[in-house]
């Protein structure tokens, strides 16, 4: 079973080592690699038994002396983000396939790389693993930002460069003070979850780690490193950026966030709800009017993320679940909408909106998957976002009425921007830019379609994702609930 | 031998300790007021020395060979650290036709 | 029977996925005869369902078919509620659809976009029926916002035009305002009860209290969902612009299905409204007030459909009224006759419209009677339906509404008998402009006018038969009949408003016959006798005539209040709050982190003798730090 797990781990890095010297092949070797892994997570998934329990269990020495050992393993909640990590790759891997990148094995040899940190971030049970996970995966992000983004890529990527890694220096912070508490001396999950700390130490705990999540997410105010990232990353970069990379900030907030302080949360709770929900209507206030297309999309994810948020620290059953369900079906949704955005630039060298309209008339077929996109996008039930976005906001309502009243905004103004966008880009009268518009063929309409499915499917039958995870959450909640009365 | 010990003894530990002191400080003075860059390497090698002496003394002392070990080491490094840095010195009044060390000053910023 | 009822949402679903995926390779003939065959299959289901209902002594019956959402101790399964309301539902919307789908073939027969017309309705009646059929809130959820993106989708169906486009996304919008208050309110439903399944909540609900704080935020929230999807005040105006989409589009959804939504829901919960007392009367005002306003408007009114959309949005209001006053049957009643003579209106409109080559103005029309026979004669049925002359279907539902308004408060009776008179005026008048009095057109494209096909006249006739017959399914007591539809609705329905007895009975609809035969007759004195012809846009209006035809700047009004500020906030905050503020406090650490080592980086003199001076110093400080802490 074990290897199972280590498989799972390397495989990215061996496609990435062999991607790296395949030349102009490189996407075909590494959407091989890509798909292998979601071969291989197709079978963790079915080996998987949907209970609390911690399946998979990786746990070797690593370095003795320090306590540090390479512990992973999977549970129900890193079962949903490996998923999200292994399906949503190969598909953007595909959606590359129709650029022509310079040195093309090294940006999909970077993706590989990117995906196998990712995959340790998500199932590594071991703080310093953690933390190794966290930063390697940041690495290849900015380099394939750097090296293949648009004309402002190096001013910006410095920011978020600079920005994300000082988030994760309080992190350090933290997991190294943890160690220092742990009278184990190591950096297993487990002991971190047995530390009784006082509220105050919690409450500085807290924030250290916060600060770290809150930037990768991001949650207002940290949140404007993001849409200009998004803008100058090339279209793959801005794919893993908002599809997968922003989840781990989610993921690390439950996994390494409520269970360890559950009193900090209780604390602070209450300020983060407070800035998620500030976050969603802000943000999707200013998506309103937005001049280009993908930063637009950027503040909507910003809104939605802090949804996701919100409804995590509710600290509710439906509202974690709403969160699991919702890392998915909003990896896949951002994920299509970049693309589409990223069809209509290589076909008309512009993502202004204002510049854009009446696609529709000439490319009735990417028509359709917007169209789907953006339902799935503005939780029209029968879509994936609805289930996330439901159970989130009943989540968040049983935490505070108020609470629901201003993250339902969310319902309205979302519908606001996005069908002002895909009024603006896709209806209307053809100009001059848009008369010739090529409709999709190829790999696009694959990638399309498959999105289009992911995004009807988990609206139609969720219940086997659910289900994969409950058990894991409502254990995590307890866990917080029990170490909270404990305390008082 | 053992009778030299016994002399060397004899000498109040205070005494090497005053000695080495002023050494040491001539060379700080040497190192901090001279310019010219062989001076100053005249001064930094009187410090290491006035350590040795007190190395030494401190050895006898209190009978503990380990101490005179260490200024073998010292000595052995200090010689490697002179060919190092006349050789560096000579390279510069090569290219300055000057061992004032005010003249290396583009180091900065 | 019953237990196939998930076939009559299914069997739409598939003509939809093969219309769909068949727009462009199958031929107009064969999606035609697709579309339509798919809606008639479920509405012969839904006979055979109504017919089994009836004979069985069990009134309701839930259809499991899978879970769909679990999440702790919320469970939420897709499982139909077959009973009388439902049922009925069931055979409007198939019936009138299939209608409608028939006369479509003939109506959008020269459209390039005719597979995908097709295939949208049938997406339509397949969420429609999901909304009737569900058996908890939240399956009836999916079908309210299905029906919206349908409507958005047929409303923008020429997309190319971009006022359309607007038109349609306004509509959705509008009704997502509504949803997040149905939203909330099945929240709330969930938290009290523990429970969103109607067969849960309402046993519960009947143990309660009237007066109850919850229920009635519940009722509220449920009633903001209620206005977004038929158009009430203040989200009504959506429903004048959703004209934009085809003829066929107006009369299934924006008349005679979808809009009414709002009123089967609150039916649906009408054991929670009635705890609700003042939320109650909060319905019957607003109702009566969206039904005068939405009179006045039609009064002024050039456009054909427009008349018909603001006849419609009048109409919702009187439902809404009734349901205020607790006639949910009477409510109920006029639903479904509403139903037949709007869309027939609507078609009879698509109908001129179509022979008019696309010209919906009035002003442009006149004399058609004799071209179009078939069209007009079933029109003024249909005008005679609404306006609320016995026989006529819409004499028995209206008066039924209104005689429960009378025992509820008079005034409120007063205005809404008022309105009933101002609809008999303004439908009259359309009548006239339309069908009277000289061709106003240019000869050319007199010539061309000629009567619609088959395929569109047939369904005006079935439609013009419903809406003279159709009230017999609800002749009240006082006229000797045994309202039929309110014995059927009784399992879900126990509550009736209040009726007055006969005598009263007799003379308000003495009254009501009266007012509207005087108001028929002013209108054929004005529209028939002078001639009077609308002026042009342009032209001097008095100052009321002006509101009217301007709508009450209603839709000015929210641009100003709402949309404008918010446009504005949206920009301060990305101008002036993101990118100077925000962004400018995580710049500015960057750049006072390099402003300080502009500073610092001076002490690296270059000078080496500074450099030893300042290790000594050090060396010296350590020392002393050393030597002082001991």
């Amino acid at each position: 079973m074990e290897q199972l797990l280590i498989l799972l781990i390397f495989l990215p890095v061996v496609g990435a080592l062999v991607t790296a010297f395949t030349g102009n092949a490189a996407k075909h070797v590494a959407l091989v690699f890509a798909v292998a892994s979601l071969a291989l997570t197709a079978v963790v998934a079915g080996q998987f038994i949907p209970d609390a329990s911690t399946q998979f269990v990786v746990n070797l020495p690593w370095i003795q002396d320090l306590g540090i050992h390479f512990h992973a393993g999977i549970d129900g909640i890193s079962l949903i983000t490996v998923l999200l990590t292994n399906v949503l790759v190969p598909i953007i891997i595909l959606a590359s396939y129709q650029h022509n990148y310079k040195s093309p094995a090294g940006f999909f040899a970077l993706i590989l790389f990117m995906q196998a940190g990712l995959l340790v971030v998500f199932t590594a049970m071991d703080a310093f693993l953690f933390y190794i996970g966290w930063e390697a995966a940041l690495i290849p992000i900015y380099f394939i930002c750097a090296i293949w983004g648009g004309k402002d890529r190096i001013k910006v990527n410095m920011k978020f460069f600079v920005y994300t890694i000082a988030g994760s220096l309080f992190m350090l912070l933290g997991i190294i003070y943890l160690y220092l508490q742990n009278p184990a001396h190591n950096f297993d999950i487990q002991a971190f979850y047995q530390l009784h700390l006082d509220p105050v130490q919690q409450g500085w705990i807290f924030w250290s780690f916060f600060i770290a999540f809150a930037i990768k997410m991001p949650i207002f105010p940290f949140h404007t490193w993001q849409p200009d990232t998004y803008t100058e990353a090339p279209a793959a970069g801005t794919m893993l950026l908002s599809g997968i990379m922003l989840k781990m900030g989610i993921y690390g907030v439950i996994r390494w966030l409520l269970p360890i302080v559950p009193a900090g949360v209780q604390e602070w709770g209450n300020t983060v709800i407070v800035l998620s929900i500030i976050g969603i209507v802000y943000a999707s206030l200013i998506a309103f009017k937005q001049k280009d297309a993908k930063r637009l999309i950027a503040y909507s994810s910003i809104a939605h993320v802090g949804l996701i948020s919100a409804g995590i620290f509710a600290l509710n059953t439906q509202g974690m679940q709403g969160a699991m369900i919702q890392m998915l079906s909003h990896g896949v949704n951002v994920i299509g909408l970049f693309f589409v955005l990223d069809i209509i630039f290589s076909r008309v060298k512009t993502n202004t909106i204002a510049e854009l309209g009446g696609i529709a008339k000439s490319a009735p077929k990417l028509a359709i998957a917007f169209l789907i996109i953006v339902l799935g996008t503005v939780a029209l039930p029968g879509t994936n976002g609805f289930i996330g976005e439901f159970l989130l906001l009943i989540g968040i309502y049983q935490y505070n009425i108020w609470a629901v009243v201003f993250a339902g905004l969310t319902v309205i103004f979302g519908a606001v921007y996005m069908f002002r966008l895909y009024q603006n880009i896709m209806l209307g009268k053809t100009n001059d830019l848009t008369a010739g518009f090529a409709d999709i063929k190829g790999t696009e309409q694959i990638v399309l379609v498959i999105i289009c499915t992911l995004i009807i499917v988990l609206g139609v039958y969720p219940k086997p994702i659910l289900h994969l995870s409950e058990a894991s959450v409502q254990q995590l909640l307890e866990q917080v609930n029990q170490k909270l009365t404990s305390v008082k | 031998m053992n009778n030299l010990t016994q002399t060397l003894q004899g000498v109040p530990l205070n005494h090497y300790i005053w000695l080495s002191a002023i050494i040491f400080t001539i060379g700080v003075m040497g190192v901090l007021t001279r310019r010219n860059a062989i001076v100053i390497f005249m001064s930094v090698e009187l410090m290491l020395n006035a350590v040795n002496l007190l190395l030494t003394a401190f050895s006898v002392h209190s009978n503990d060979p380990s101490g005179q070990v260490f200024v073998f080491f010292i000595m052995a490094l200090a010689a490697a650290e002179v060919a190092v840095g006349l050789s560096i010195i000579v390279m510069v009044y090569r290219n300055t036709q000057s061992t004032d060390i005010n003249v290396l000053n583009r180091l900065k910023w | 029977m019953i237990n196939l009822v998930w076939l009559v949402p299914l069997i739409p679903l598939l003509g939809f996925i093969i219309n769909g995926l068949g727009r462009n390779t199958l031929s107009k003939n064969l999606i035609g005869f697709i579309g339509s065959s798919v809606i008639f299959i479920s509405f012969v289901i839904s006979i055979g369902i109504f017919l089994a209902l009836g004979n069985d002594a069990v009134k309701s019956h839930e259809v499991f078919l899978f879970d769909w959402i679990s999440a702790g101790s919320l469970k939420i399964p897709v499982s139909f509620l077959v009973d009388p309301l439902s049922s009925i539902m069931l055979l409007i919307i198939t019936g009138i659809g299939f209608l409608i789908h028939v006369y479509s073939i003939g109506y959008m027969h020269d459209d390039e976009g005719f597979g995908k017309f097709f295939s949208y309705l049938n997406l339509f009646i397949f969420f429609m029926l999901l909304l009737v059929l569900g058996s908890n809130y939240i399956v009836m959820f999916i079908g309210w916002e299905g029906v919206g993106l349908c409507s958005y989708l047929l409303i923008g169906f020429w997309f190319t035009n971009s006022s359309y486009a607007t038109a349609a996304k306004k509509a959705f919008v509008m009704n997502r305002i509504g949803d997040l208050g149905f939203l909330i309110a099945v929240f709330l439903i969930f938290t009290t009860f523990g429970s969103v399944e109607f067969s849960k909540i309402f046993p519960l609900a009947g143990n309660m209290l009237p007066g109850n704080s919850t229920i009635a935020l519940i009722a509220l929230l449920l009633f903001v969902g209620a206005c977004g999807k038929s158009a009430q005040i203040p989200l009504f105006t959506w429903l004048p612009d959703a004209m934009a989409g085809p003829t066929p589009v107006s009369a299934l959804i924006h008349a005679a299905t979808m809009v009414t939504a709002g009123i089967y829901m609150i039916a649906r919960s009408n054991v929670l409204f009635d705890l609700a007392p003042v939320v109650q009367h909060l319905i019957a005002i607003i109702g009566l007030a969206t039904a005068v306003m939405g009179a006045l408007v039609a009064l002024t009114q050039t456009d054909i459909k427009k008349v018909l959309a603001y006849s419609t949005v009048s109409q919702l209001g009187y439902m809404f009224l009734g349901l205020g006053v607790g006639a949910y049957n009477g409510s109920f009643f006029h639903v479904i006759t509403h139903a037949f003579f709007k869309a027939l209106l609507f078609l009879c409109a698509g109908s001129v419209i179509h022979a008019m080559h696309h010209e919906q103005d009035m002003r442009h029309m006149g004399g058609l009677r004799k071209k179009l026979p078939v069209t007009f004669l079933t029109m003024l049925i249909g005008t005679i339906a609404i306006s609320g002359l016995p026989p006529f279907s819409g004499f028995f539902s209206k008066d039924e509404i209104l005689s429960h308004v009378y025992e509820y408060n008079k005034v409120m009776w007063a205005i809404g008998v008022f309105t009933a008179f101002l609809t008999a005026f303004y439908m009259f008048r359309m009548l006239f402009l339309t069908f009277f009095g000289k061709y106003r057109g240019t000869h050319h494209a007199e010539e061309k006018i000629h009567e619609s096909p088959k395929s569109m006249t047939i369904p005006l006739i079935v439609l013009a038969v419903l809406s003279a017959i159709g009230g017999a399914i609800g002749i009240p007591e006082s006229l000797g009949g045994s309202h039929w539809l309110s014995h059927w609705l009784a399992p879900v329905i126990q509550h009736h408003g209040e009726a007055p007895d006969h005598a009263t009975e007799y003379i308000l609809m003495a009254v009501s016959v009266v007012g509207v035969l005087i108001s028929i007759a002013f209108a054929y004195s004005k529209y028939v006798k002078q001639n009077h012809v609308p002026v042009a846009d342009e032209g001097q209006r008095s100052a009321l005539a002006k509101l009217s035809y301007h709508k009450f700047y209603v839709d000015e009004i929210y641009d100003t209040l709402i949309r404008k500020p918010l446009d504005a906030i949206s920009v301060f905050f990305y101008k002036v709050f993101d990118k100077k503020i925000i962004d400018g406090i995580v710049n500015g650490l960057g750049w006072s982190t390099s402003e300080a080592s502009k500073g610092v980086r001076l002490l690296q003199s270059g000078n080496v003798g500074f450099y030893i001076f300042m290790m000594v110093v050090g060396i010296i400080s350590l020392l002393l730090y050393t030597y002082l802490s001991l």
